[in-house]
Order: C-alpha cells, then sequence, then structure tokens
C-alpha cells in the first residue's frame, strides 16, 4: 500500500502545560537499635512494598551470595516452608538479593497484612538458623544457576568488562565460582549473618495504602528487637577507567558480539549529573537517541542498544551495551566511537536537547507512579544517603542545563579517547574487523 | 494455629465504554492520582492469523507499525513519545497485537493523535521493511539463538502439542520467510486487520472523561470505517495419547523440560477456566507450594520451577486453544522421565487427597497481590483492559479477578487437577549440548 502525504497535513498536537513535580511526603524515624524506617504514602492499591537495605559490601563473595540465598530458610520459630507460608497467608512474599553495595530484602504483601510480614522479617533478620539440609540444597541450586549464567554471553561480556575496569576492587568479581560456593558451609553463614545482618546503618522502606505514622509504629514495634552494631565497612572509591587496546574475549560459535563501553561518570550529586545524564541520552540512553536512530534504525545491525550511567556506593560508571550481528561487529563499532566523538565534539542541536530534558523528566513523573517504583527509587535513594526531596533537586538541574553545559560535560566523559572497550564474540571472525578500526588484545581462555 | 482467611481485597476503577461510529471500541477508566496516562491500541491480530510461509509476520508488521505513517516521518513517532516525557513499546501475542504509550498527562492529545495516525496507515517501504527484517533477526539471536533456553519453552513447545499451523508454527519466523515479506504482503495484512472495526483503545490514568471522548472524537473518528474480518476457528482436538519430544540446544548447560495440558476455553467457560489458573499457583507459587516442596527441596531432582497459564504467561487474555504447564530445570545429569512421573504423582496425590489446611486460601491471597499490583501501572491497567475488552466486551473484569479467583473452591481445584493425565500431556525434553 503506498500511503501519499495528505493535502492538507495534520498538525502535531501540542502538550498541555507541564504538571510540577509532586514529590511524595515521606515519614522517617531512626529507631534506638539505629534502624532508618522511611515510610511513603501512595494508597493506589491496597498493597504495601517492601525493601531493606543492610550495607552490604566487603563480605565474602560466595558467603553473601550463599547467605543471600538460605537468610529465609529457617528460624528458631520456622521452618523455610512454614515462614513462607505464613507470608503467603496475607498475600505476602520476601525474597533476598545481594550485589557489592548491599544486601536487599524486598516484598509486597496485603497492606492488612504489613504488621505479619514485618513480625516474620524480624524472624528471619534475628533467628536465621541457615538448616544445614537447606544450605545443601541452595548451595546446589546456585551452583547450577551460575552454569547457566556462564553460558550466557550478557553474563560473560560483563564479568569481562566488570575485570578490566575495576581491576584490584571489589567490583571486579561480582559472580562466585562453583568451587567456592561449594565450601560454604552452615557455620560460615551464621558467623556473617551475625557480624553483617545488623540495623544500625539499615535502612527499611514501606510504601503503600498505609498512614506513614502507622506504618512507622509498626516497623518500630516489630524490629526495635534486632541488634547488632555493624563496624562501619568503607568500600575504596572505584579506580578511574584506564584505556588502553580493546579487549577481545572469545566465544566461538557466537552469532552476535555483545559490544560494551564503559566511560567515566559522576554520582548523583555531582554538579556534572544532570547535564551527563542529558547527554548520555542524545548519544544512546533511549530510543530516540543518535546511537540507537544510527546503528538500529538505520543500518540494522542489532536489537535493543542502550546506554546508561550506573551508580554504585563507591562509584558510578556509564556503560554502553549493544548485541550486534557477528558480520557487523566492525561496522558497528565505528558507528559507535563515531556518534560518541561526534557528541564530544560538538554541541548538541538546542531540538534533540529539548527531548532528552523532557524524557528525563517526564520518567521522573511515571517512575514514582507505582507503588513499587517509589518503593524502590525511595530505597535506591536511599542507601546512597538521599532522600525523595532529592528528586525536585535534580528535576530543577535537568531543567536549567543548557546546551554549553551538556557539550562541555559530553565533551569530558563521553569522548572515545577515554572508554574501555571490551567486546565478546567469534574472535577468530570479528577480530580482523575491530583490529582495522583500533588496536585489540585478545584474551586466552 | 487455626487458620483466618484473609479478606481479600478489590479495586473500584472506573470503566466507561462506547463505540465510535466507525467501530473502534473505546475504554476509558480514569484515575487522578498521579500525573501520568497509559494509552494502548490494540488489534485483533496475533501470531495465530499469520499465513504459511510468512511465520514472524504478525511481529514483523508490528515493527513496521513504528516506522511512519500518514503525517509521521520514519523515527517520528518515537521522538513525539520520548520528547513528550513518555515511554513507548509494542508486542505480538498468539491472539492480539498491542501498541502503548505510558506519559505526563499533559501528553494525552499527542499520544491519540500517534495512535489515530498509524491507524489510518503506515509508511509501508522497501527500505524501511529490509531495515526491520534485520532489526528483528537481531531480536530473535539476541532472545533465541544466541542464548541457553532460547524459546524453551514458548517456541519449542506448541509444535508438540498442536497440529494445525496456527497453533504449532514459530511465531518468531524463520529467517527464510522473514526475508520473503513483501511490501504488498505488508499492505494486505493491514488492509484486512488493521481495522478500525478490528481495534480497541483504552485510556488510563489522569484523564477527565469528558476532555478524553473529545478529544478521542477529533482524532479517531474519520478513521475510516472497515470492519473486523471473521475470526477463524483455531480449535483443535485435546490429545488422546502422551506426546514427548527432545531437541538438544547447544549453548545449555544442564537439562530442562516442560510440559502441557490442554485447560478449557478462557472465554466460553471462564469458570470452567479459573480453577486451573489457581491449580498453576498451588502447585508452583514459593517455598510453599506442593512442587517445589517435594521436586526442589525433598527430592532436589529439580532446581527451578515454573507453572503458568498460556504459552505466553498470558492466563486472562489468551483464546482457546491453551495450556497449563509447567517447566523444571534439572541438576546435572537429571532425570526428566523421574521428573515427569513425581509430577503425575503429586497431580494425583492432589486430586485425590485434596488440598491441606489453609493451602487455597493462602495461594489465593498471594495471587490477589500479584493481580492488583499488576494493575497498579497505569499502562498495565490500560492494556489489560483494552484486552478484556476485545475478548470478552467486558474491561470491568480487572477489578473482579482477584474476587473470582478467590471464589475458587477445594472441589474445583482437585477436579482440574484429576484431568492433568499423562495420556493428555504435551512434552518436550531441553538436551544439553553445552556442558563443560
Amino acid at each position: 500500500m503506498t500511503i501519499t502525504a495528505p493535502a492538507t497535513p495534520r498538525a502535531l498536537p501540542l502538550l498541555g502545560p507541564t504538571r510540577k513535580l509532586k514529590v511524595p511526603k515521606q515519614a522517617e524515624r531512626r529507631l534506638s537499635n539505629g534502624l532508618t524506617v522511611i515510610a511513603v504514602r501512595r494508597p493506589a492499591v491496597p498493597l504495601v512494598e517492601l525493601r531493606l537495605w543492610l550495607p552490604f559490601g566487603r563480605t565474602h563473595l560466595a558467603r553473601g551470595a550463599m547467605l543471600s540465598q538460605t537468610m529465609l530458610a529457617g528460624t528458631q520459630t520456622h521452618t523455610a516452608t512454614q515462614i513462607a507460608a505464613e507470608l503467603q497467608k496475607v498475600g505476602g512474599g520476601l525474597s533476598a538479593g545481594i550485589d557489592p553495595d548491599r544486601l536487599m530484602v524486598s516484598g509486597a504483601g496485603l497492606v492488612t497484612g504489613l504488621n505479619r510480614m514485618l513480625e516474620l522479617l524480624a524472624d528471619v533478620l534475628t533467628g536465621a538458623t541457615y538448616p544445614a539440609d537447606w544450605v545443601g540444597t541452595e548451595r546446589d541450586r546456585l551452583i547450577d544457576r551460575i552454569q547457566v549464567a556462564q553460558s550466557q554471553p550478557a553474563h560473560l561480556a560483563r564479568t569481562a568488562l566488570l575485570k578490566r575496569i575495576y581491576g584490584g576492587h571489589p567490583y571486579a568479581v561480582q559472580t562466585p565460582e562453583p568451587d567456592q560456593i561449594r565450601a560454604v558451609k552452615p557455620p560460615a553463614l551464621r558467623k556473617l549473618h551475625a557480624e553483617r545482618v545488623h540495623p544500625a546503618e539499615a535502612v527499611l522502606v514501606l510504601v503503600g495504602d498505609v498512614r506513614p505514622e502507622r506504618a512507622l509504629d509498626a516497623a518500630e514495634q516489630a524490629l526495635a528487637g534486632w541488634r547488632g552494631d555493624t563496624r562501619g565497612v568503607d568500600l575504596p572509591p572505584t579506580p578511574p577507567l584506564e584505556p588502553g587496546p580493546l579487549l577481545l574475549v572469545d566465544r566461538p560459535g557466537s552469532v552476535q558480539s555483545s559490544l560494551r563501553i564503559a566511560l567515566p561518570a559522576v554520582p548523583r550529586t555531582h554538579p556534572d549529573h544532570a547535564a551527563l545524564q542529558l547527554a548520555n541520552l542524545v548519544f544512546g540512553g533511549y530510543f530516540s537517541s543518535r546511537w540507537v536512530e544510527n546503528i538500529r534504525e538505520d543500518k540494522g545491525y542489532t536489537y535493543g542498544p542502550h546506554s546508561a550511567v550506573e551508580h554504585s556506593v563507591a562509584g558510578s560508571v556509564l556503560v554502553a551495551a549493544a548485541e550486534v550481528a557477528t558480520e557487523v561487529t566492525g561496522p558497528a563499532l565505528l558507528e559507535t566511537t563515531y556518534e560518541l566523538g561526534r557528541l564530544a565534539s560538538l554541541p548538541p542541536k538546542p531540538d534533540e536537547l529539548e527531548q532528552a530534558r523532557q524524557y528525563a523528566l517526564g520518567t521522573l513523573q511515571l517512575g514514582m507512579s507505582t507503588q513499587a517504583g517509589l518503593a524502590s527509587l525511595t530505597s535506591a535513594y536511599a542507601g546512597n544517603g538521599l532522600r525523595l526531596d532529592f528528586l525536585a533537586e535534580h528535576a530543577a538541574r535537568l531543567a536549567k542545563a543548557t546546551a554549553e553545559d551538556v557539550a562541555e560535560v559530553a565533551s569530558r566523559y563521553l569522548a572515545p579517547a577515554k572508554a574501555v572497550t571490551v567486546v565478546l564474540g567469534d574472535a577468530d571472525r570479528i577480530e580482523g574487523q575491530l583490529a582495522a578500526l583500533t588496536p585489540v588484545r585478545r584474551e586466552s581462555e | 494455629m487455626p487458620t483466618r482467611r484473609v479478606k481479600i481485597p478489590a479495586t473500584k476503577y472506573p470503566v466507561e465504554r462506547y463505540t465510535l461510529d466507525n467501530g473502534l471500541r473505546v475504554v476509558l477508566t480514569p484515575d487522578r492520582s498521579a500525573p501520568v496516562i497509559g494509552v494502548a491500541v490494540v488489534y485483533d491480530v496475533g501470531i495465530r492469523s499469520e499465513p504459511e510461509g510468512r511465520t514472524g509476520f504478525a511481529h514483523l508488521f508490528e515493527h513496521l507499525m513504528f516506522q511512519g505513517s500518514e503525517n509521521l516521518e520514519k523515527l517520528a513517532h518515537f521522538r513525539h513519545v520520548q520528547g513528550a516525557g513518555g515511554t513507548f513499546n509494542g508486542s505480538t501475542h498468539l491472539d492480539y497485537t498491542d501498541y502503548f504509550e505510558t506519559l505526563p498527562s499533559n501528553a494525552l492529545e499527542r499520544a491519540l493523535f500517534l495512535e489515530a495516525d498509524r491507524m489510518r496507515g503506515p509508511r509501508l517501504t522497501e527500505e524501511n521493511l529490509r531495515n526491520q527484517v534485520d532489526v528483528v533477526k537481531e531480536e530473535i539471536r539476541v532472545n533465541v539463538l544466541n542464548r541457553p533456553y532460547g524459546g524453551f519453552p514458548w517456541l519449542t513447545l506448541p509444535p508438540v502439542m498442536f497440529d494445525t499451523f496456527p497453533n504449532a508454527h514459530d511465531g518468531y519466523g524463520s529467517f527464510v520467510d522473514l526475508e520473503s515479506a513483501t511490501v504488498a504482503d505488508a499492505a494486505d495484512f493491514f488492509r484486512r486487520y488493521y481495522a478500525s472495526g478490528n481495534a480497541v483503545l483504552a485510556v488510563s490514568g489522569d484523564i477527565d472523561v469528558a476532555e478524553a471522548t473529545a478529544l478521542i472524537e477529533r482524532h479517531f473518528s474519520d478513521v475510516p470505517a472497515r470492519p473486523a474480518p471473521r475470526r477463524p476457528d483455531f480449535t483443535e482436538p485435546d490429545l488422546t495419547a502422551e506426546r514427548r519430544e527432545s531437541y538438544t540446544d547447544q549453548l545449555a548447560p544442564l537439562p530442562a523440560v516442560a510440559g502441557a495440558w490442554r485447560v478449557p476455553d478462557p472465554i466460553d467457560d471462564f469458570a470452567g477456566y479459573l480453577p486451573y489458573v489457581v491449580l498453576a499457583e498451588v502447585l508452583t507459587d514459593g517455598d510453599a507450594s506442593r512442587l517445589v516442596e517435594r521436586l526442589v527441596q525433598r527430592d532436589r531432582s529439580v532446581t527451578g520451577l515454573g507453572g503458568y497459564l498460556g504459552f505466553m504467561g498470558d492466563p486472562f487474555d489468551v483464546r482457546d486453544p491453551t495450556a497449563l504447564l509447567l517447566q523444571a530445570h534439572l541438576p546435572p545429569g537429571g532425570d526428566v522421565d523421574k521428573v515427569l512421573r513425581t509430577i503425575d504423582e503429586e497431580v494425583d496425590r492432589l486430586a485425590t487427597d485434596g488440598l491441606t489446611e489453609g493451602e487455597l486460601a493462602r495461594t489465593q491471597a498471594r495471587m490477589a497481590t500479584h493481580l492488583l499490583r499488576d494493575t497498579d501501572a497505569v499502562l498495565g491497567r490500560a492494556l489489560q483492559m483494552a484486552v478484556l475488552e476485545q475478548q470478552r466486551g467486558e474491561p470491568g473484569l480487572l477489578n473482579e479477578l482477584p474476587r473470582l479467583v478467590g471464589e475458587v473452591t477445594e472441589e474445583q481445584v482437585r477436579a482440574a487437577a484429576a484431568t492433568l493425565r499423562p495420556e493428555r500431556r504435551a512434552a518436550v525434553e531441553v538436551i544439553p549440548g553445552g556442558a563443560r
């Protein structure tokens, strides 16, 4: 079918007046045991979301991973099955996860079950027993999961990138080896729990259809008996990126290459952050970016290229990632370097910047519009020492950033000369393509 | 401890529904608690309707709907949505294809304009077609060909269970078929299926109903009227003997298996269908569920387990024929036959001995949380109500689901379990070719 442009083109409707960003009010209380509790009311659905952030930096990798797998496996009063069933009764569920910064216990349930969920959480925090049979089962499951992860290109590329950019820093290795998991026994988990699962620097966030003061009271009543004082364990700041030859990791037979590019970035509170976020959007941080329009919508090299600033407690980094067809790996790198270099060298056009700005501001609104989104955002902020009112400050900075600000920041952070590049793929088929563009170091397995 | 059953709460999202003169059905569900909206347009065409020799075409066509339209150049749609502070996407299902945006509410008219413009007609060009065939091939490589367990079981189980092309074929498509697609195919597909009478528009969130109604009239009333095509009969008879196939996945390090049983018609026999939705959760939801307790904890014969309705995990947005699926990942050297036998044994025990005290109520409470949580996002509401309108003429069912799930009885769950017989099962096994 041919659609010819209509005689009288229809005009794109203008946007209505922008609604001012309304940051929800939070209530906060520091309990006598040091636990910070933050509650936010969003009554949309009769549920409550729970996020408990426990600082967990510099813990033993395999023990930390196993602790998060088995924390809910039993207490002095409940078996694992009983914990799960008791949570289910109030429509609830809890799960634990870990990264190099924190242990996170999260869940959601019917708001009528808030007290019960908190009681069960307290039971786990104060009385987890790490029973040997469960630890054994979970050990095998985790080993299997790691083995499956190690067959996934995205995981392998990420692993190689982390090692390359973080060197000797604790962030460099984030997945334990199966042999390390095998060596973890219940006493080590009990010891780690006793040493590190403490309220002193932890933050509990509750968001949902509940009056904030009532949520704080419920948390205080359930969790006041949780004791312990973690010695402050600070992570060293992440090392600066050290550009060098492209690191090529072989994955024989791979039908795509996983392209990963790390660039410097700054934490949320840094004066450059808002402008950097906008520069990243213009480059590759959303669909309507130069990079996506180029390598997907023009060239068809890839499906979902994306770049994002990743914030961790010890530092921030910008990572651009794309899975590209093996035969166009070199051309895809060429276009990527071109787009980075173009933004680092020439200011963005005014309409490009406005579009990125609107996107950044609009998605702030969207991110706050669900209980789960609001809970995760509040928790991520709190874990980094921020509160929700920072959103308003950040929005003001986004609104203010000029094309000059963005160009200036882009020249310092997005310059291809500062990039660390890792490519995972069928090395024999792509090394020549890549070596035509940049020095390549091939990693031997 | 005596079991006190929690009261299952309900949402009260208001629903307005009406039909424009050109046959476009409209659902409005206002909620002014946050300054954001969801806009969804759902067309009643999906993977099951694509022609033989054109596997993957419904999905490829979905991509083409983003490539420009009457008043919009290529790339304009993306830029206009994101430049308004919103996000967008589309997805292709067995029975429908959806297109959607979520945005700050000051962009309502813009979103309506964008959807109306492509409903009048996408710009179908050779260049855009070739570009999107390339993009879709990369999508298939990312999601299927370059990863372990790619397409398991949603692409690999239907051909075991079903005999007819619409139900059995690969909905992502073969590269040969994708490359054979022509602009003329796309134009035919649009003319036939992307008719105003075959679509539903849903708008949720921070809207004033009168204002939204006027804006919808302004932008959609002159979309040319075309009737919905007759929907073909996709029914197939139930299995009468077990079907079992296996294949080697060169990237998979460990064995896996999935089994499926046909279930009652989700639309015509909703009351008969719901117990199966509950049954899947009784069997697999969480550490206190039957199969997790038995297979993962006691026998250690399985390391990961899932149970759900619909090949795409779509209990309330799929038509007949569909299935209850159970899938399991096994440890190294795991015995698939033994796992299937144990599942049969546990299902049989459930059918024969019934549920334990409180087992059903707690599962239903947890299901209510999941259902309510899914409706919290403004876009989720628009999408679900659009499909409920399209397939059932009943968008308000969204408010009723937690209660209806909570009313399923133990007898119904037992009766459902009794039908999961091995001779009605289709199963597919992944043989690990990537063990190291």
